[in-house]
């Protein structure tokens, strides 16, 4: 049992940064993720780590790069519209094979959307930006996880060799929770041997790092083919070994909601809910967006009457559920179009994911 | 030192940190004197194993192919960026320079440069400026001369449209964080020890902790001008010369602010 705090869980990243021994953090403000990058501004220095404001979003995402072909553990935060910005970066960084991890507190698109709460980045945080690769997302649903799981992005990042995305948003970054301080446990990782760090200790032996496999990559004794069934074994082996998720009452569901995030925990009172009703509802919530816990909701394609999926957009997990249902069963949206309010302040609140679950019932 | 190895004679030993592989640039692109230079400083200097080099995207960069340095490859235009996080990443303890074109860094990465400039950053860049983008096929540059034909100038440069070739070295010059500017060539013996002076009086700024500092060196591109290497090169003499004068802009022990602000 480590120290507890109230911390919001925009200070809970920090505070996972600061716990996983993450010394460089690289940021540029944007609502509503300000919190964080004024944490890191404050806390880094004392602690004789490093803080640097960067230019843009841009800028944040290779200075990162830079910070991680170094070697070390490096990170940046931001919110949708310029975690747009960073997306030619974090493509580049799957090419170079280097750790990071990036957070990216939601808020509503497209453009500049609205400054608060959205869950519209499930795409482009999954599926990445030009070339072949995929981000790890990781999306915690509380502050407590939010601290845990950026614990587990730096881990994965560095086993991996791979930007590690954490997906939070505008409530989630807001909220306060009362977090238990702890280090989070991990295997043991290799050494980053091929940083470049200045070859002198390697008898001049240079270290090369870069993002042109086609063009580079025999520089490094690949070709562009070994290259790329290199990287993809990797992501068959994350798919095969990383996927999380949590469930409750699967055995005799006979709907199953599926929602993750700040929305997971609304869907998880409406489960509740329906339960304390006598209703056979069970939920899934994703904690990797990708991998995606696709064998699971297979499993249970052919066995409920249908799924819910809850999502505070006009409809992205909900492609990925559908996919892994291959159309065994109905899979049905609570989204955007079902918060409270037509504003940006709108919610999908527990009673319309209840009164959902009553219709299909 | 000259010496017999079969049929051919050795009239100059490669340098230390220079790859003994064949340069993959273009016959008369003066990258190659640059990134001879550039090995022959670090040598000098004694940096080979405590140098990170960042490459930009253009045929400057390949002189990661023959310079025996750390490389990390930069995104087009963010070499400064990539730079700092690398210097920063170790602490400031080792030595970081990028490499960079007219349009990787007058262009596309004109704020990256900035921006480390404006912090102050112990970085070096070395400024390849042939006035053209080489890589993709001769086209305009931030630094093409007004009338100068190019791919996509093929009239000339027209200012009224396309606007005025960038001064870097001077620009820089104009920032506080900025300890050492100058521009140099390559077209003669004489520039050729100048510009290794500079090179030299750049990294120097680094080692020593002062700021940032940056070399742009004028240089040939025969294919892109049209023109055979010994043409090339008088038209850097005759023209880009004329818009662009050789020289130190900067040359600063110490780099301070104008103000600070006090208050109680």
């Amino acid at each position: 049992m480590g120290k507890k705090i109230l911390l919001s869980g925009n200070e809970a990243i920090g505070y996972g940064a600061i716990y996983a021994e993450c010394t460089h953090y690289f940021g540029y403000p944007i609502t509503p993720q300000n919190e964080v990058i004024e944490f890191f501004a404050r806390e880094f220095p004392k602690i004789g780590r490093s803080f640097l404001q960067a230019d843009s979003e841009v800028s944040s995402i290779n200075l990162v790069a830079g910070a991680a072909a170094a070697g070390v553990r490096a990170m940046t935060t931001t919110s949708s519209t310029a975690f747009s910005l960073m997306q030619e970066g974090l493509s580049a960084m799957a090419a170079m094979e280097v750790p990071c991890v990036v957070v990216d507190v939601q808020r509503g698109g497209p453009g500049a959307g609205s400054t608060q709460h959205a869950q519209m980045d499930y795409f482009i945080a999954t599926r990445g930006s030009h070339g072949d690769y995929f981000n790890i997302v990781l999306a915690p649903f509380s502050v407590q996880e939010t601290f845990e799981v950026i614990q587990l992005a730096f881990h994965l990042a560095d086993k991996y060799r791979h930007p590690v995305i954490v997906l939070t948003d505008g409530i989630l970054g807001q909220m306060e929770e009362s977090v238990d301080l702890k280090t989070v446990e991990f295997e043991p990782l290799p050494e980053k041997d091929w940083a470049a760090t200045g070859s002198a200790e390697r008898g001049l032996k240079r270290n090369f790092v870069h993002n042109s496999p086609g063009i580079l990559g025999f520089m490094t004794g690949d070709t562009y083919r070994s290259n790329m069934e290199r990287c993809y074994d990797r992501y068959n082996k994350i798919k095969a070994s990383e996927v999380l998720y949590q469930t409750k009452d699967l055995d005799d569901a006979e709907i199953i909601l599926v929602s993750y995030g700040s929305t997971a925990r609304v869907t998880a009172r409406a489960q509740s809910e329906a339960r304390a009703e006598g209703l056979k509802v069970g939920m899934i919530r994703p904690i990797t967006l990708w991998p995606f816990p696709r064998d699971l909701i297979r499993e249970y394609a052919e066995k409920v009457k249908g799924f819910i999926v809850v999502e505070d957009t006009m409809g992205q997990m909900v492609e990925d559920v559908k996919c892994a249902v291959a159309e065994k069963t109905e899979v049905h949206l609570v989204g955007f179009l079902d918060r409270h309010l037509p504003t940006s302040t709108g919610m999908i609140l527990p009673d319309t994911v209840l009164s959902r679950v009553k219709a299909l019932v | 030192m000259m010496t017999e190895t079969g049929s051919k004679k050795v009239l100059c030993e490669l340098p230390k940190s220079r790859l003994p592989v064949e340069s993959p640039l273009c016959p008369g692109c003066q990258h190659g004197v640059i990134g001879r230079i550039l090995s022959e400083v670090i040598d000098d200097l004694g940096i080979q194993g405590d140098t990170i080099c960042i490459a930009g995207v253009g045929c400057h960069a390949m002189m990661l192919f023959t310079t025996n340095v750390d490389f990390v490859q930069a995104l087009h235009g963010r070499a400064p960026s990539i730079g700092t996080g690398v210097k920063r990443g170790l602490n400031g303890k080792k030595i970081v320079f990028t490499v960079q074109g007219d349009g990787d860094l007058a262009s596309i990465g004109m704020g990256d440069m900035i921006h480390a400039a404006i912090r102050g950053e112990e970085l070096t860049i070395i400024f390849c400026n042939n006035s053209v983008y080489g890589t993709t096929g001769g086209q305009m540059a931030p630094t093409t001369l007004v009338g100068q034909p190019t791919a996509t100038t093929p009239n000339g440069r027209q200012y009224e449209t396309a606007g005025f070739p960038v001064h870097i070295a001077e620009l820089m010059a104009t920032f506080p964080g900025v300890a050492y500017s100058a521009r140099c060539a390559v077209n003669s013996l004489g520039e050729y020890a100048k510009t290794k002076k500079a090179l030299k009086a750049a990294f120097q700024k680094q080692i020593d902790g002062v700021g940032f500092s940056i070399v742009e060196i004028l240089s040939a591109c025969p294919p892109a001008l049209k023109r055979n290497p010994v043409k090339a090169v008088q038209w850097i003499q005759e023209h880009m010369m004329a818009e662009f004068p050789l020289g130190e802009f900067k040359n600063v022990d110490e780099i301070r602010p104008a103000y600070t602000l006090k208050e109680s």
